[in-house]
């Protein structure tokens, strides 16, 4: 195995989002600079009868408005339609050529690569229920299997089946752009995407490619995705007012917004970003990722993964704690995560823990599961360069045993240079990035 | 840098050849099929009733005492997983705390998980009592189910399905507090994330890594998904043990099944300071993705293979006469096949009248993201054994197809072995094994 200690440094150069805020980089900025909230009452379905009735869905969104050839992409799931649009976004601005025979923008196909953390497509629930109802007795309690099976396999659709495979984002992204380098896809819950940019910088660093086409994409809000995450009672309830559902860090938090959305980067070396001209957006420097390895069921309740997965990041940056300017946090408003994240954080900032800024764009976004990572890397990007924290919304019962600094109800004016993004997921998955306004000279920080 | 390469000390494998990765071995050197009816349910009115299932067990037998009320938060996927998981960890010598909890030897922050994982179906008959409460006029009405049905969902459901949930228990099972990860590329999966852990480790983010993967495809919606994207073979249900057939003229088709399989990856260093027996060293990896537009089919030159695999030679600074042995993809589709063995003779160029290529599935069914970990403990234990064995089902290469499939059981040093697989959709990995003669701490 070639390894080279490569002393290469990984910039950003393209953004792309498709949201509940918004379908492109600066309206989704605008509504969370001003404090908006992308959620309401849930329309994919009808959830007017289950434990939470609202969502924070994409609306009046069709990918087809972004692409030439739409019919190579006409089945794809709804999260592979997301990634579409966001994908399109972010090579546009990184002036990678998309949907193209002969690419000019001087990229060798088999050096650019995609890692996302995406989830898989929607079970064809009616063909799923109607299979159940055929076959199940319930008073003699039986389940006739060859009923279930005729009608599944005369009712589920090849095309829709096709496109169940988490994997499938990453086809539809290799399909548009050409990239023949290394693909993955990864799903560790709600920490996915921000591992996927941290494993993307990593393949760079050491010369597996030039450019990695990275982010998220994710809908669990389906029949299935809604009932499981309501039996887990991991939701907000408060039905009676949806845009103030998502609270994260405040006393009355009930539970998290289920969001959907794509959020796509690119990423490349510095040498291939001057080579190409490209406009550099933020340097990307450390990255830490580890697991609990405590209960399927709970973070460690000391949030040993979190702190270890920050210190590694740090220690990954050449950094220490007190370099940090501003962190955008997995802030969900569960009870447990903002509580533990809480802790975490103290533990690693210390001294300085009530001083860092640590805000939580999901009050705003919702919880965009696997693509969530990425979706609020892309804020701290535009964190850094507008020199603006984003608010945490809704912010306005403090609970009065978390006590940082969560830049409560209004985005704030402060130049930031250096911003940790952090991401936890259910089965204790842990993953931080660093980064950091681009400049020139590469400076040591101490 | 000793602390840059990655060896192989540990194997386990649940397959359709037994439950372990000794029964998979001997199975395969025998030329056993693992092929037959469905049991898990019945098949009947499916196109094709065949499936490559894992032998009874009981989970409770492969978890420490402590964690056996965990088990009931196992989907199948996730069973498979931690018993080869078990398995692989006692046959490497660590003690971990999922070995022995008093006698650790490992340091658990350096310790990771990497597994592949399918997309997990949810179980009929499991929702069927939910689903029964929630019908208008015998059809399901969502307004029912949000109001009663969803009640009697029991509350922890959604954790037994989701795709991390396989590295989640292993990890704490075994306490790896490393970096985890689950990669979520089909049959792809295993190679990836075998080669992602090597990665992990050779970066200096962890000295162990329990990699590789599991997946159950033996459910009807899975089983159907197959069927309706034309994967399968439904003309064998008679002859389940001819069924498979990677690269034969006669191949109609593939069979899904189940399995787990984990490797234990760890720096030389780290194996050395222990005097661990090193089985293999992972010398080589390469990606690639194919691109054209028909997403259902592999690309009919097979370039994201050949790619792949050239990639992966060259990483292991080999050329390709120094391969021993090739395991492809190869699962009985024919227009697959042929396309992947284009891409392989294309990379291999004048070597492929050279290099030995041995299917698995003909034995093994495609267990999906098993299928590559299958593979690489196959080629490790080859390796190992200095064998190739007999292809299954081979009589007559499909018509282009020119690559040297195994049709007698070779016995000969093998020096270098490479495994390789893709997804319908692109991903495309290979990986590169070679032999470690040094075996102990030398």
């Amino acid at each position: 195995m070639k390894t080279p200690k490569s002393h290469e440094r990984i910039v950003l150069t393209g953004m792309g989002i498709v949201s509940p805020l918004g379908h492109d980089i600066e309206s989704v900025w605008k509504a969370i600079l001003a404090g908006r909230s992308g959620t309401a009452r849930t329309t994919i379905f009808d959830a007017s009868t289950f434990p939470t009735t609202f969502s924070a869905e994409v609306k009046d969104y069709d990918f087809r408005r972004y692409v030439e050839h739409p019919s190579r992409h006409d089945q794809c799931s709804r999260s592979s339609g997301f990634v579409i649009g966001a994908t399109v976004q972010a090579c546009r601005q990184a002036g990678i050529d998309v949907e193209s025979q002969a690419p000019a923008d001087h990229i060798d196909r088999t050096r650019m690569g995609i890692y996302l953390g995406a989830g898989e497509g929607s079970l064809d629930s009616d063909a799923f229920f109607a299979g159940i109802l055929a076959a199940w007795n319930a008073e003699r309690d039986e389940f006739a299997w060859p009923h279930a099976n005729r009608i599944v396999q005369e009712q589920m659709q090849a095309a829709h089946e096709l496109e169940q495979e988490p994997n499938m984002a990453v086809a539809h992204i290799a399909r548009l752009t050409g990239a023949r380098g290394p693909a993955r896809s990864c799903l560790t819950a709600c920490a996915a995407s921000t591992q996927a940019v941290g494993e993307a910088m990593m393949l760079l660093r050491r010369g597996q490619a030039d450019v990695m086409i990275a982010g998220g994409a994710h809908s669990m809000i389906h029949i299935l995705g809604l009932t499981g995450f309501n039996r887990l009672t991991a939701l907000s309830t408060r039905n009676d007012s949806p845009e103030t559902a998502s609270r994260p860090f405040c006393a009355s938090r009930d539970g998290f917004v289920l969001g959907e959305g794509a959020a796509i980067v690119v990423l490349e070396s510095l040498t291939s970003a001057r080579k190409r001209g490209a406009t550099i957006l933020a340097e990307l420097i450390g990255y830490g990722s580890s697991s609990d390895a405590y209960r399927v069921t709970d973070m460690h309740d000391e949030g040993r993964g979190a702190v270890q997965a920050m210190r590694a990041a740090l220690a990954d940056a050449g950094l220490t704690y007190r370099d940090i300017d501003y962190i955008n946090t997995h802030g969900t408003s569960t009870h447990e995560n903002d509580a533990v994240e809480t802790l975490a954080i103290k533990t690693v900032f210390q001294e300085r823990a009530k001083q860092v800024p640590a805000s939580s764009v999901k009050s705003m976004l919702g919880h965009l599961i696997a693509a969530a990572g990425a979706a609020e890397l892309i804020t701290c990007v535009l964190a850094i360069r507008d020199g603006i924290v984003p608010p945490t919304i809704n912010l306005n019962d403090p609970d009065p045993e978390l006590d940082l600094d969560y830049v409560p109800n209004a985005a704030r004016k402060m130049p930031l240079h250096i911003v940790m993004n952090e991401s936890f997921g259910f089965g204790g998955q842990n993953n931080v990035v660093i980064l950091k306004q681009y400049s020139e000279a590469r400076e040591k920080p101490h | 840098m000793e602390s840059d390469r990655v060896v192989v000390t540990g194997l386990g494998a649940v397959s359709p050849l037994g439950l372990s990765a000794d029964q998979m071995w001997a199975g395969l050197c025998e030329g056993r099929c693992g092929i037959g009816r469905i049991k898990a349910f019945d098949p009947a009115g499916l196109r094709c009733e065949l499936a490559g299932e894992v032998p009874a067990y009981s989970i409770q037998d492969y978890v420490p005492r402590k964690y056996r009320k965990s088990c009931k938060l196992m989907c199948r996927d996730i069973e498979l997983a931690v018993i080869a998981a078990q398995q692989a960890v006692a046959a490497s010598g660590l003690v971990t705390k999922g070995i022995d909890p008093d006698h650790v030897s490992i340091d658990p922050t350096r310790m990771g998980v990497n597994m592949g994982a399918g997309i997990i179906s949810c179980d009929m008959v499991e929702l069927a009592p939910a689903v029964a409460v929630s019908t208008t006029d015998g059809r399901f009405d969502i307004r029912k189910w949000g109001r009663v049905g969803l009640e009697h969902v029991t509350p922890l459901w959604l954790l037994k399905y989701l795709p991390n949930m396989l590295a989640c228990h292993i990890g704490i099972i075994h306490d790896c507090q490393g970096p985890s990860n689950t990669i979520t590329c089909a049959e792809a999966s295993a190679h990836l994330a075998i080669a992602e852990a090597a990665q992990v480790i050779a970066r200096g983010d962890s000295d162990i890594a329990l990699a590789g993967a599991a997946e159950a495809k033996v459910n009807p919606v899975i089983m159907v998904r197959q069927i309706l994207l034309e994967r399968t073979n439904n003309i064998s249900n008679d002859r389940p043990g001819a069924a498979c057939r990677p690269f034969d003229a006669n191949a109609h088709g593939s069979v899904f099944g189940e399995a787990g399989g984990v490797l234990v990856l760890e720096s030389l260093s780290h194996a050395r300071r222990r005097g661990a027996t090193i089985l293999a060293e992972l010398v080589g990896i390469g990606h690639s993705h194919c691109i054209d537009p028909a997403y259902a089919r592999l690309e009919p030159d097979g370039e994201a293979v050949r790619i792949a695999i050239t990639k992966a030679l060259d990483d292991a600074d080999l050329d390709a006469r120094q391969v021993d042995l090739l395991i492809p993809h190869g699962m009985g589709l024919p227009q697959d096949d042929l396309a992947e063995a284009k891409g392989i003779a294309a990379a291999l160029g004048d070597a492929t009248k050279e290099v030995t290529v041995w299917p698995t599935k003909s034995m093994l069914s495609t267990t999906g993201a098993a299928s590559g970990a299958l593979d690489a403990i196959a080629a490790v234990q080859a390796i190992g054994a200095s064998t190739i064995p007999s292809a299954r089902n081979f009589t007559r290469p499909l018509d282009g197809c020119h690559l040297r499939i195994s049709t007698d059981t070779v016995r000969r040093r093998i020096d270098h072995a490479i495994c390789c697989s893709y997804t319908h959709g692109g991903q495309t990995a290979a990986l590169v094994f070679k032999r470690c003669d040094e075996g102990a701490a030398s």
